[in-house]
């Protein structure tokens, strides 16, 4: 089968669709049905209490923080919060599951009909895409194969974690979507604090279920759900070779089957889990052992209350505040850490008496967001702090040094540390601004080059930029280029 | 005098008084059900030890003044209460091994308030039965017929009782399991209210219908029982968040003013001539302390059956998913893979009617079937609530037969499960609405085998059934009468 979209003759004929099931480990302190911590790493089985365990006789009691957070993020993606919801089992054997059944929700879930807007392309305005509802659940602990003789083992460490499962309309019609959309959802979850949103360890997990149509074509095609996506690009090339798949097998008179489907991201391909013809029957009924989940009006007031500002909110506000770009204040809100530390380092400017917030974010975004990208590291893991870059471009601000000049103590900053002033000073890097000593270097550069004062006198005016050039250069980059461009035109000029 | 029947009341004022220590209360009962149980097979597990180690203390406690009512009395709790250390086995071969790492609220609340806990009784498999005939441990012999069962599910728990092996004991009532034992041994059964009582550590058969209860020799000692076993628990969801009254104090004996209601549907064929005869006295005993009693109706009553062996199965079945063979409980020897592990060991651990209770509930939940059976089930329940919340608002209690005959012979139902569910006829409805339900020995039949008459009340309303009942047990004897 041709991986290549390209391909197929007939590809722009067909209709990406895609939904997606996310499952988010929420960040509580302890499990949704006891009181053991939600501590990873730990020794397997030491996490646990009988009722992890689902010891005979053991009962579940709700998490109020589970609760609260749903509520959150429920608001967060402007969904409606159920004043009255129910926690139902799914009932199904597996060895890491050891209730034989999930508590989850089913027919009333704590929060429906939500949405949110996604940015694909900049060009384009917003995308709405529903989210059909977001219900509570617990999660099950772990099985062990590998490197096990004869057996296998179970850690219920992982067992009563609580999860939200947030479950979007098929509304997404391409990969890029898809990632958009993640990408959104993962900043809201990660601004409120509810998860950390680390797909590759699995607190934020992606289902995707994808299928295919004739464009103009009203009803869905069968739709293949796709598992084992434990990063946001693996969504999307899962999504690109699923949706492949199918319009090969359409196009060559085949038909699509009902089935989910494991991603492999060393092979980059999917293969099939089980069909729908032994698909669970998992027996939903209302657990008994909690009653309905009743909400106040005043609940959801207060919780809305403690709600932090959103990644969309937040953007428009740095866009009026700051002057910033749309682009400039997506990148940076994509991140609570990082809007919080352009805005620190934009504050302390401020401060210092040489504001410059549209610098400040350029630096933050540029240099900083560059070389961290560059050693894997996050924001929050900077090694230069918001006073040592606030300081930085206060200087440039204030003409202390140039950009360039800068740059060479961002990299001082970055792996010595320091204080940039004091670095500025021990390296005589301050910005000459006496109009002598550049009237010097100045002189000295026409001496050297007459050709190319020539050329400029002849109506070459790119010259001028060989000579400031040269100017800087023998300045050591120290002098202020705006004084450079000055003193030499007027000497050029004189001349003539 | 007779140890073996006083009340709880005379114990502990014997015990008081220092006239009596719990060690010697306690070793009579451990040398009665070393002489009698090896006949009545009321008790799965004797834990004399530990049971001698708690009346040491409780004396410490007596001599420190320190005493609750329930201080050195000995008691035997129904194996499917969790108690720490000592194997619990719900009657089934599943958890023949198995002892519990943590303490279920009722016991942990017995054993704070000083009693002591001689073992744990005989019942059918994971309570699931009505004549104790489904233990992997062997049927419970009725002290007053040995040819006879003393009803389920709570069978050992009521013989204990009955025999005079304890002062006391505790059951659990999913649809009539303490108050038809209690009415086949001629002992005093009260279902409390659902979420009267903590079901945290109650290995659960029917999560919505289970309640424990008291299972003793008359209404005096179910208060004082229910006295320490009542009251909400953070462990349990379900359990409700209302004051506990003072049961003992609410103990009148008058019933001027009281009005009973009579559901016409209880009294109709089918119903033995002997119970009807014992259950119409009763009436009349009622009459004379001063209650009115008032026919009506409960229309809702033939439902019963089919909805609770809808729902109870139902839940039944993801309940008992937990016995996997993987954490706790058998496991199979040498599974070849996975699904021969969950395979055997549940085939080897269940007995038949709990297998055939898994596969009812799961039908009943399958894909497909789920509105016709579950879902229509929950609509009658409601409906079967109604007609109870309906007679309270003309009624405050209501009185009907516990059961439709008297204590049939073991094997005799055996054959035949809807026989044997129809037993629980009277009690079901009673756990459908979460209501509470007392079951007071009325008489006997003509082969001297008890009769049960059932109060039900309004929820919460314990108190106003344990003082019908005390009123009741005032001017009648059947609660004294013994097995010979």
């Amino acid at each position: 089968m041709s991986q290549d979209m390209s391909s197929f003759a007939g590809t722009d004929r067909y209709e990406i669709v895609v939904g997606l099931e996310v499952h988010a480990q929420m960040r509580t302190q302890s499990k949704i049905f006891c009181g053991c911590p939600t501590r990873f790493g730990a020794a397997a089985n030491t996490q646990i209490c009988p009722v992890c365990a689902a010891f005979p006789g053991v009962l579940p009691v709700l998490n109020r923080e589970v609760v609260n957070m749903a509520i959150k993020t429920g608001l967060a993606i402007h969904g409606q919060v159920r004043l009255l919801s129910e926690f139902s089992r799914k009932n199904y054997f597996y060895p890491d599951l050891p209730a034989g059944y999930q508590i989850s929700q089913y027919e009333l879930p704590i929060v429906e009909h939500g949405h949110l807007l996604i940015t694909p392309t900049a060009d384009l305005p917003p995308k709405r895409i529903g989210i059909t509802r977001i219900h509570i659940e617990v999660d099950a602990g772990k099985s062990m194969h590998e490197g096990i003789q004869g057996a296998s083992w179970v850690d219920l460490n992982r067992t009563g974690t609580p999860l939200m499962e947030i479950v979007s309309e098929p509304d997404l019609r391409s990969a890029l979507e898809a990632g958009e959309y993640l990408k959104k959802l993962r900043a809201i979850v990660r601004y409120l604090g509810v998860c950390d949103g680390n797909m590759e360890e699995g607190s934020f997990r992606c289902d995707a279920n994808v299928s295919v149509r004739l464009r103009g074509e009203s009803r869905l095609g069968t739709r293949c759900e796709l598992k084992n996506l434990n990063s946001i690009r693996n969504v999307m090339r899962a999504i690109d070779y699923e949706a492949v798949r199918q319009i090969d097998l359409i196009e060559s008179g085949e038909r699509v089957i009902q089935e989910s489907r494991l991603w492999n991201a060393d092979l980059n391909s999917s293969r099939s889990m089980r069909g729908k013809e032994d698909a669970h029957d998992y027996r939903y009924f209302p657990e008994p052992d909690l009653p309905p989940l009743r909400i106040s009006a005043a609940r959801i007031e207060s919780v809305a209350a403690s709600m932090p500002e959103l990644p969309d909110a937040k953007a428009t506000r740095l866009q009026t505040e700051y002057q910033l770009s749309e682009y400039d204040a997506g990148v940076l809100t994509a991140s609570q850490a990082l809007a919080d530390y352009f805005e620190a380092v934009a504050r302390y400017t401020a401060e210092l008496g040489h504001p410059n917030p549209k610098m400040a974010a350029n630096w933050v975004i540029g240099e900083l967001g560059g070389r961290l990208n560059k050693d894997n590291l996050e924001i929050q893991q900077s090694p230069i702090s918001v006073q040592q870059l606030g300081k930085l471009v206060a200087m440039i601000q204030q003409g202390v040094i140039s950009g360039k000049i800068a740059k060479e103590i961002f990299e001082t900053l970055f792996t010595d540390g320091g204080d940039p002033q004091h670095i500025v000073e021990q390296k005589g890097l301050q910005q000459v601004t006496d109009s002598a000593a550049i009237e010097e270097a100045v002189e000295q550069v026409l001496a050297t080059y007459p050709e190319d004062v020539a050329q400029y006198r002849a109506g070459k005016g790119k010259v001028l930029g060989f000579l400031v050039g040269q100017i800087m250069k023998a300045t050591q980059g120290k002098a202020n280029p705006a004084l450079v461009n000055q003193l030499l035109r007027a000497k050029l000029d004189k001349r003539l | 005098m007779d140890l073996s029947h006083i009340s709880l009341t005379d114990a502990a004022e014997l015990l008081r008084s220092r006239s009596l220590s719990a060690v010697e209360l306690t070793r009579h009962f451990l040398n009665r059900i070393e002489t009698t149980d090896p006949t009545l097979n009321a008790f799965i597990t004797v834990d004399a030890a530990g049971a001698l180690a708690a009346a040491e203390a409780a004396d410490l406690r007596l001599a420190q003044g320190q005493a609750t009512p329930l201080t050195g009395i000995p008691l035997a709790i129904k194996d499917l209460f969790c108690t720490q250390g000592l194997r619990t086995t719900c009657a089934s071969k599943m958890l023949q091994h198995f002892v519990p790492p943590y303490e279920s609220t009722v016991t942990r609340r017995l054993k704070a308030a000083g009693a002591v806990v001689l073992g744990k009784t005989n019942m059918d498999e994971f309570a699931m039965g009505s004549s104790n005939e489904t233990s992997f441990f062997g049927p419970v012999r009725n002290p007053w017929d040995h040819d006879r069962t003393p009803g389920g599910s709570s069978g050992g728990s009521a013989a204990a009782t009955a025999a005079g092996l304890c002062l006391a004991a505790i059951g659990t009532d999913t649809g009539g399991s303490i108050r038809q034992p209690a009415a086949l041994t001629g002992t005093t059964g009260l279902k409390p209210t659902y979420g009267r009582v903590s079901r945290y550590g109650m290995i659960a058969f029917a999560s919505s219908l289970d309640q424990a209860g008291p299972m003793t020799r008359s209404v005096a000692d179910a208060a004082t029982l229910l006295q320490a076993m009542a009251g909400h628990d953070p462990l349990d969801s379900t359990s409700i968040d209302a004051p506990v009254p003072d049961y003992q104090s609410g103990l009148t004996t008058s019933m001027r003013g009281m009005r009973i209601g009579i559901p016409a549907e209880y009294f109709a064929d089918g119903l033995a001539d002997s119970v009807r005869r014992g259950v119409e006295q009763a009436m009349e005993t009622f009459r004379s302390l001063g209650a009115q009693c008032l026919s009506l109706s409960l229309p809702s009553t033939a439902y019963a059956i089919p909805t609770y062996y809808i729902i109870a199965p139902a839940e039944a079945s993801s309940n008992l998913a937990r016995y996997d063979g993987i954490r706790f409980g058998h496991r199979c020897a040498d599974p070849q893979d996975l699904q021969e592990m969950y395979a055997r060991s549940r085939s080897e651990g269940f007995g038949a009617e709990v297998k055939r209770r898994i596969m009812l509930g799961t039908y009943v939940l399958s894909s497909g079937y789920y509105d016709a059976y579950y879902r229509k089930a929950q609509k009658v329940r409601r409906l079967i609530a109604d007609d109870f919340q309906s007679a309270f608002t003309q009624v405050d209690l209501l009185l009907t037969p516990t059961t439709p005959e008297t204590a049939f012979r073991i094997g005799e139902k055996n054959s035949d499960p809807v026989q044997m569910y129809l037993s629980d006829i009277f009690t079901i409805n009673v756990n459908l609405a979460g209501l509470p339900g007392l079951s007071l020995p009325c008489g006997f039949d003509e082969n001297n085998l008890p009769v049960g008459v059932q109060l039900i009340g309004r929820p919460l309303q314990e108190a106003t059934l344990l003082a019908a009942g005390h009123a009741f047990q005032q001017v009648t004897d059947w609660h004294l009468r013994r097995p010979s």
